[in-house]
């Protein structure tokens, strides 16, 4: 069994790195779901390049694997001359691949929106912004949601790749632990649970967004 | 030095990623054909009608896909050497883990298919006296996988794109081995980005496969 004064090193330890955590999660779900806006509308533009080079982006982001861009970014760019923090280094890979598969969301979600809610736009004299603003989007936006919910999530479990990568989040420090501690199974196991109970609230939060953004439809 | 040394990509760093690329393809081909058939027994415990059996199942579902799979990769290679007193060799603890990992998201997939067999089917079973294990078998699976292959067409290139995790518990696969190149030679910009090629190279043919495959069996169906 581990014993009382293990855990009084432990627990502070992982409450110092799942601040780490949290920040990462904080900061990648705001700048990835800007990106995600930012990239939908990009693959939906009337203007062709724009689409192409936006599509050429997202799937060179997708297609390269989540780890590798993070090993590429902290060990190989570095080599480049482009000397950046660890930390920036995480934040600018997850941002950038979540926000990859975020614009498929907003992308899919948007052309999910029946075509007569557009010609009712038209018909109503509005411009393109108008209508994107007032009738598609507060649509689209709905069934988003639950997407953008699961993609958080995923964000979360990304994060704990940046331990690999020179961050010294949650995972890192509790890696460190083992090797002067020992105890895996129950320092692997308060890991485990400290996850799902973050990932628990994320989920609470995206079904009480979604109550609130159903609130008065059908 | 150049900033990139071609000699040095073609003549060290690409024959050596050559030979691991074995390890990747069989640990996503071994990880998926778990997750194929532990997704398949968790959606049909998850459908169970006894609440002993769906209630936990539905809890593994939610936690395993709630946690990072790096860090159930790390609870399998050093936790159960201590909980039944066997050591994994690293690739077993890697397909093993992604697979478990997997068969979560698969069971969903199989969920959806099962609920998309209309009612009619569940009952002509019923009426022709079909054991449970004809029912599954013979009328009810076949429809219920063929609509959701796409969906696993796709789970398996972002399973393939999760393999340099396994570099994480020391399984020498192409992440891992570029690590390798680079900490024995300082350069780590040519391993690594051949790495990254390679895998865009390998999962975007796939994907663009895949959405064929979909357009296919839609057609088929109308």
């Amino acid at each position: 069994m581990i014993s009382i004064d293990v855990y009084s090193i432990v627990l502070p330890l992982l409450l110092e790195g799942a601040m780490v955590t949290l920040q990462l999660l904080v900061i990648c779900g705001i700048l990835s779901f800007l990106m995600s806006f930012i990239g939908g509308f990009s693959r939906l533009s009337g203007i062709a390049p724009v689409r192409w080079v936006s599509g050429l982006i997202i799937e060179f982001i997708r297609g390269t694997s989540l780890l590798v861009q993070l090993f590429w970014l902290v060990f190989a760019l570095p080599l480049l001359g482009v000397n950046i923090a660890p930390g920036l280094a995480a934040i600018i890979g997850l941002s950038l691949n979540y926000g990859a598969y975020g614009s498929e969301i907003v992308r899919s979600s948007i052309q999910a929106i029946p075509k007569g809610q557009t010609e009712a736009g038209i018909a109503l004299n509005m411009t393109p912004i108008q209508r994107m603003r007032s009738i598609i989007l507060p649509q689209a936006f709905r069934i988003m949601l639950p997407s953008f919910g699961n993609l958080m999530i995923e964000l979360l479990k990304g994060t704990a790749l940046v331990s690999l990568a020179l961050t010294s989040d949650m995972t890192e420090k509790m890696m460190q632990m083992r090797n002067t501690v020992g105890h895996d199974t129950q320092l692997l196991s308060l890991l485990l649970i400290a996850y799902f109970i973050v990932g628990y609230a994320v989920t609470l939060l995206f079904r009480w967004l979604e109550r609130k953004f159903s609130a008065g439809r059908v | 030095m150049s900033v990139w040394d071609w000699e040095f990509t073609f003549a060290d760093v690409l024959p050596q990623l050559l030979q691991v690329i074995h390890v990747t393809i069989g640990a996503t081909i071994g990880a998926f054909a778990f997750a194929l058939v532990g997704g398949l027994i968790l959606a049909l415990g998850r459908r169970s009608q006894k609440k002993w059996i769906s209630w936990p199942t539905y809890g593994f579902i939610e936690f395993v896909r709630t946690t990072p799979p790096l860090v159930q990769l790390y609870f399998i290679f050093f936790v159960f050497p201590d909980l039944f007193g066997v050591a994994l060799p690293a690739i077993v603890a890697g397909i093993l883990g992604l697979g478990i990992h997997y068969s979560t998201y698969l069971s969903e997939v199989y969920r959806a298919g099962i609920e998309s067999v209309p009612q009619g089917q569940w009952e002509a079973a019923t009426a022709l006296n079909f054991s449970p294990v004809q029912k599954w078998k013979s009328i009810i699976l076949p429809q219920a996988i063929r609509p959701v292959v796409p969906v696993m067409g796709n789970y398996l290139i972002v399973l393939f794109k999760e393999t340099p995790l396994l570099a994480a518990i020391s399984v020498g696969e192409l992440l891992g081995t570029a690590q390798s190149i680079g900490s024995s030679t300082f350069r780590y910009l040519e391993p690594i980005t051949l790495v990254g090629l390679f895998f865009l190279l390998m999962s975007y043919p796939a994907s663009l496969m895949i959405k064929r495959l979909e357009l296919r069996l839609d057609l088929n169906r109308k």
